[in-house]
């Protein structure tokens, strides 16, 4: 599927030429199928949806210019199997393998919306055939997950040519390693874990830390049930991860990273080895990244089912290969992390925040959210609500909005009687 | 790094074959006791679980005292010294499978199988196992058999799930 896999990646110029490539090869293309293969809809069946979808397109000799892109979760798992129609924009769900030969006759051939797969709204009844039409997507603001659903996660050239690794290129270029911090500092992000410390005061005192000897860790042991914000960003957006990380390396004076992600998600682990692969492949990770004196490789660390290792202290020992027992704090990781040296460690959601504050700028991503909480969340939502799935939101949103206009409301209109904040344990 | 994931990939090779690729393993770990816990999953994935004897092995090549790797195996639930079925069964009880009525699901596995929570079936064709979040919890009651993960699952119709496995 990357015919240009093998193409290293030297500078700036070289991201310019993929994304410019990428273009061009897009130009043979009447329509682009982005179909959910997010673990949710795996399960919901997507696989057979989409071999069937393949085999019409076949039928229809459509396969040279439709195409059909894999993508991580779009974020209505309770509408699985769901795929989305570009340049439309038509997001089909409940998809069932039968209706795909109608699908691709109506809307691919005859090009007309096959409303009667299109997503219905519920309290009107009415089919609402457009994705920004749709209230579960309309009152959503998607930062880190701006690729989810949007791309193939397969790709690493189409990460690129959604700006991927241009803020990284960006940062090895024209900010020196302070004003990184500096400006993840102003943007005003915070730890995305749960515990809501200033990500840009967490790298400074681990870059001023003494030691030549650092490390980069991501927190991706998302134990807390309910909870499956990083398991979509993995699954659907592995890039972004390596990129947020390379640039927290490169902060702090770090050539290691590690990702610590849970046992129970084999997919995640999957995709994000394979794009792992596809950077060292192409440069992106490795020696003198991008034409500079900057190195960086990341490696992942699985975990073996022990919930308390999402505590700091205790993943560093699992890392370690230890059992994962936390220990007192201080010393803090900053100072003595991973094999006794400075490291910062930060939730996977955090560094899917880091590329963009470089894309836009710090003002920018400052300007979202409230006073003391910048930028956008992502949540998970679960259990009587008439919309499941995975949403990003402004800080600052209401619960209401959230469950009532997002999350549709509660199944039969029923009332409101209790609902959960962050994770079900209660340890926010 | 799909081996670690792929269960029952070398079923079908000896003993003898097993503890070399295991030494393949551990040497291409280049016995790093940092490793220990991915050495683990892969022995697993080779030996289907960790019994004492591959444990002293693994303890012996990397040069770690037993405790020290007896000690991880106990630690964490993935691991497990007993042996297993061929097939995995893996019901969520996370809060939001829980609560839509993963223990129904228990119950009707530990009828159809007559075995409990933590007990292979005496064929080894099925292991029952309570597992923590997979993250379905849209998807909720979840349950899992080896990597194929069953969304809404019904406890009338299990038994019709149980026989694509038959």
């Amino acid at each position: 599927m990357n015919k240009d896999a093998d193409s290293k990646i030297y500078s700036i110029n070289d991201l310019n030429l993929v994304k410019q490539r990428y273009y061009e090869e897009m130009k043979k293309f009447n329509h682009s199928i982005y179909i959910c293969s997010g673990a949710g809809c795996i399960s919901s069946n997507c696989g057979t949806v989409r071999d069937v979808l393949m085999e019409e397109l076949e039928t229809a000799d459509l396969l040279s210019t439709v195409k059909i892109n894999l993508t991580g979760c779009i974020g209505m798992c309770n509408v699985g199997p769901a795929m989305i129609v570009e340049p439309e924009g038509v997001f089909y769900c409940n998809l069932k393998p039968e209706n795909m030969k109608k699908i691709v006759k109506k809307h691919l051939l005859e090009n007309q919306i096959a409303e009667e797969f299109c997503y219905t709204n519920i309290d009107t009844g009415k089919k609402v055939p457009y994705i920004k039409d749709i209230e579960f997507f309309k009152g959503q603001k998607k930062v880190i997950l701006r690729n989810c659903g949007q791309i193939d996660y397969r790709s690493m050239d189409e990460y690129i040519s959604k700006e991927g690794y241009f803020a990284l290129a960006k940062v090895l270029q024209e900010f020196t390693p302070e004003q990184v911090i500096e400006e993840i500092e102003k943007s005003g992000l915070r730890g995305r874990g749960g515990g809501g410390f200033p990500t840009g005061l967490k790298w400074k005192l681990t870059a001023k830390a003494k030691g030549n000897q650092k490390y980069v860790i991501c927190n991706a042991d998302e134990g807390d049930p309910g909870a499956f914000m990083d398991r979509s960003l993995l699954e659907g957006d592995p890039h972004n991860i390596i990129e947020g990380m390379s640039i927290a390396g490169y902060a702090i004076g770090a050539n290691k990273g590690y990702v610590y992600v849970r046992a129970e998600y084999p997919l995640a682990i999957e995709r994000l080895d394979s794009a792992i692969n596809q950077a060292r492949e192409r440069n992106i990770l490795g020696k003198n990244i991008l034409g500079t004196d900057f190195n960086f490789d990341i490696e992942i660390r699985i975990g073996a089912g022990a919930f308390v290792c999402g505590e700091e202290t205790a993943l560093i020992c699992s890392v370690e290969g230890k059992r994962g027992e936390p220990r007192q704090k201080p010393p803090y990781p900053s100072d003595k992390g991973l094999f006794g040296k400075p490291t910062i460690i930060n939730n996977a959601e955090t560094f899917g925040n880091i590329s963009v504050i470089f894309l836009k700028s710090s003002k920018w991503y400052a300007d979202i959210g409230t006073e003391k909480s910048k930028g956008t969340k992502v949540f998970a939502l679960a259990g009587d609500v008439n919309n499941t799935g995975i949403i990003e939101v402004p800080m600052g949103i209401t619960l209401g909005e959230i469950i009532f206009n997002i999350g549709g409301g509660i199944p039969k209109g029923k009332n409101l009687k209790l609902h959960r904040l962050e994770d079900l344990l209660g340890d926010a | 790094m799909s081996r670690f994931i792929q269960k029952s990939w070398c079923k079908e090779i000896s003993e003898e074959e097993k503890y070399s690729l295991l030494t393949d393993i551990i040497e291409e770990y280049e016995n790093n006791e940092s490793n220990l816990i991915q050495v683990l999953h892969m022995a697993q994935a080779i030996f289907g679980f960790l019994p004492y004897k591959v444990q002293s092995f693994i303890a012996e090549k990397m040069d770690l005292p037993i405790s020290k790797v007896s000690g991880v195996v106990t630690f964490y639930s993935f691991f497990s010294t007993k042996p297993k079925g061929e097939y995995t069964i893996s019901v969520c009880l996370g809060t939001a499978c829980y609560v839509r009525g993963g223990k129904k699901i228990i119950e009707r596995l530990k009828e159809l199988l007559r075995i409990d929570v933590g007990e292979t079936t005496k064929d080894l064709k099925f292991s029952l196992q309570v597992k923590r979040c997979i993250g379905a919890c849209g998807l909720a009651p979840a349950m899992s058999i080896n990597d194929k993960v069953y969304k809404r699952v019904n406890p009338n119709k299990i038994q019709q799930i149980l026989k694509e496995y038959e």
